[in-house]
């Protein structure tokens, strides 16, 4: 167990290195980029960057240097606007992102989970095909034809939800199912066919046998085991969240992080956009990790020394 | 020991039934029996057809072009003159949809066809060479795998979209392909290298080189080729993913630029003119969902008939 921990927290931090290095590379790639000196930049800010960024330096101690900045936290100042910083803007916009998540997450689990058990149990019957039905169409709408059309429907048809900003619950209703609709369509289909599995084993006779109540067959053996799957998918689904983010919170201008690294694209503000990347490759690569330990403690089958398929 | 010759006794030949009861057929010829009684998978599959069609010819039947403006009628609803209506510079939706749908299905194509070769390519040799070479190029692959696609992907967008100035609205496509054709083989050369691992373990292999064949022919023409069913499946499947990642980098603005027109594009520019006219939504969000539909569709269908014991 423990060698198998040390493993993967050292291949989670190698491709965290990995990634720091490619961003450093494209810094330094692109053309009228932050290091490159012909484009007009307000003075303050090219004294911040370079007095940040040690220009004067060879290359390889930019680089470290660079690394030990990241290492300690610090992701740099803005390239375009004075006196922000990377950090800064998470601080600030992060926990509106955090929020809209953790409700997509829930959504997706317990309505996938939920519509995923219906129609394990009423297989080949009515609510079965009613659940396919939907995760097939679900899988296969994008997060923004969803968000558009509940926009267009519940917001301007039937003025049930406010169109668009943040701040009250109401407003984190219709953005967080755009950003459900797709995992928990796909959660749905994954918790069907292993609650399918799981019904079919002899130990489900068993209990059955044993004169168990309906619910606690269900509930405790059957779901139980069944749910597996969906945690191994957990690690996809943060990162179909996180990326889904950078096009919900723009339909519904949420001021979160998702949209501001969409607003900095367009600025072509690149030390924010490397430094969010660099943030979010290891938000996902922790969580990653994170989900491999769960699954690992729930599901004592799992072994724990092979770390591959 | 001696046995006396008359304790021999030769058996009486059996009438062997030697008529074929059916003609033998090949693995793909029952693939495709089976794709066949697939309605769905088939359905799908004239779907993307009738698309190509769409796509290829249609614009040659319409008066308009994907940039032609009509300030005198815009913002219309489906009519007579315009079957889709017009966007709110007046151009036709029904010929900007079309557009859209050339890009989109470029996009797949090129996808589609760099995970075939170079996920193919990679994941072959990772898998037969074994050893310290798999574990190294596997790890590669692991860690590029760590980052979601898309966020690789918007990466390489911004780099390109600087390399490159767009000239002509041309460059933003050619990032898409580079940036795809980046990293869409992931998933390929993993799938490739565990088909290689369990495949050049089997008889055949060994037989092959025991006669001597060369290691490029071994698993050129013996391995890969009885690895095609899973490859065919993955690489059908990364066109729908490729046709989204498009469609999402054109709506954040980082895909191709105005005025061309791709499904994404077509959508975010509904976006801001949403409440009043609606039906500008409509077209290209059917089409991106229609189109994804009938891909994965058509992916799901090739599993089972080229895989039946993957069958669920």
């Amino acid at each position: 167990m423990l060698g198998y921990l040390i493993r993967r927290i050292f291949s989670a931090l190698f491709a965290i290195l990995i990634v720091i290095t490619v961003t450093f590379i494209f810094m330094h790639a692109i053309p009228g980029g932050p290091f490159q000196s012909e484009k007009a930049i307000p003075p303050a800010i090219k004294a911040n960057i370079e007095a940040r960024y040690k220009l004067d330096q060879p290359l390889h101690i930019q680089y470290v240097d660079y690394l030990s900045h990241v290492v300690r936290g610090d992701l740099g100042p803005s390239f375009k606007y004075r006196g922000q910083t990377v950090n800064g803007i998470i601080a600030e916009r992060f926990p509106v992102s955090m929020q809209l998540g953790l409700m997509t997450f829930a959504i997706a689990i317990i309505a996938g989970v939920g519509a995923g058990i219906i129609a394990a149990l009423y297989q080949g019957r009515i609510p079965d095909y009613v659940t396919m039905f939907f995760s097939t169409i679900g899988i296969s709408v994008p997060s923004f034809i969803l968000g558009t059309l509940l926009m267009y429907f519940l917001a301007f048809k039937w003025g049930l939800l406010p169109a668009a900003m943040w701040g009250t619950p109401q407003h984190v209703i219709m953005p967080a199912m755009a950003l459900a609709g797709l995992p928990t369509a796909f959660i749905a289909r994954l918790t069907r066919s292993s609650m399918l599995d799981v019904l079919n084993q002899d130990y489900m006779r068993t209990a059955l046998a044993k004169g168990l109540p309906r619910w606690r067959i269900i509930w405790v053996h059957a779901v139980k085991n069944a749910i597996i799957p969906v945690i191994t998918y957990s690690g996809p689904l943060l990162a179909a969240i996180l990326t889904g983010s950078f096009i919900v919170e723009n339909i519904f201008a949420i001021p979160g992080l998702g949209k501001h690294f969409v607003t900095s694209i367009y600025n072509r503000d690149y030390t924010v956009i490397l430094g969010l990347t660099i943030f979010y490759s290891i938000l996902l690569i922790g969580l990653n990790m994170f989900v491999d330990f769960a699954y690992t403690l729930v599901d004592p089958r799992i072994k724990l020394t092979g770390g591959k398929e | 020991m001696q046995y006396p010759k008359e304790l021999f006794i030769p058996l009486a030949e059996k009438a062997v039934h030697t008529d074929i009861v059916r003609p033998s057929i090949t693995y793909w010829q029952d693939a495709w029996r089976r794709l066949k009684k697939n309605p769905v998978a088939m359905v799908s599959m004239v779907f993307i057809i009738l698309l190509i069609i769409f796509a290829l010819f249609g614009p040659y039947f319409s008066s308009y072009s994907y940039s032609d403006q009509d300030f005198d009628r815009r913002n219309q609803g489906p009519n007579s003159e315009h079957l889709f209506g017009t966007d709110s510079l007046g151009r036709d939706q029904l010929v900007r949809v079309m557009h859209g749908a050339r890009i989109s299905l470029a996009v797949g194509f090129v996808a589609a066809i760099t995970t075939f070769f170079f996920g193919v390519f990679y994941g072959g040799i990772s898998g037969y060479l074994g050893g310290r070479a798999d574990n190294l190029m596997m790890r590669i692959v692991d860690i590029l795998y760590s980052i979601p696609f898309l966020l690789w992907v918007i990466m390489l967008m911004v780099l390109f979209r600087e390399l490159f100035p767009a000239t002509g609205g041309g460059a933003g496509l050619y990032s898409i392909f580079l940036a795809l054709g980046l990293v869409f083989w992931l998933p390929m050369a993993r799938i490739v290298r565990g088909q290689i691992l369990t495949l050049k373990e089997q008889e055949f292999a060994l037989a092959a080189q025991t006669i001597g064949a060369p290691r490029w022919k071994i698993l050129f023409r013996h391995l890969i080729p009885n690895a095609m069913g899973p490859i065919i499946v993955t690489a059908t499947l990364s066109i729908p993913e490729a046709i989204f990642t498009e469609a999402f980098l054109s709506f954040i603005g980082l895909g191709v630029s105005a005025p061309r027109a791709s499904w994404g594009m077509l959508s975010s520019d509904a976006l801001t003119s949403l409440r009043s006219f609606p039906h500008l939504l409509l077209f290209p969000a059917l089409a991106i969902c229609l189109t994804l539909l009938a891909f994965n569709f058509l992916g799901d269908g090739l599993r089972d008939a080229l895989d039946p014991r993957m069958r669920k």
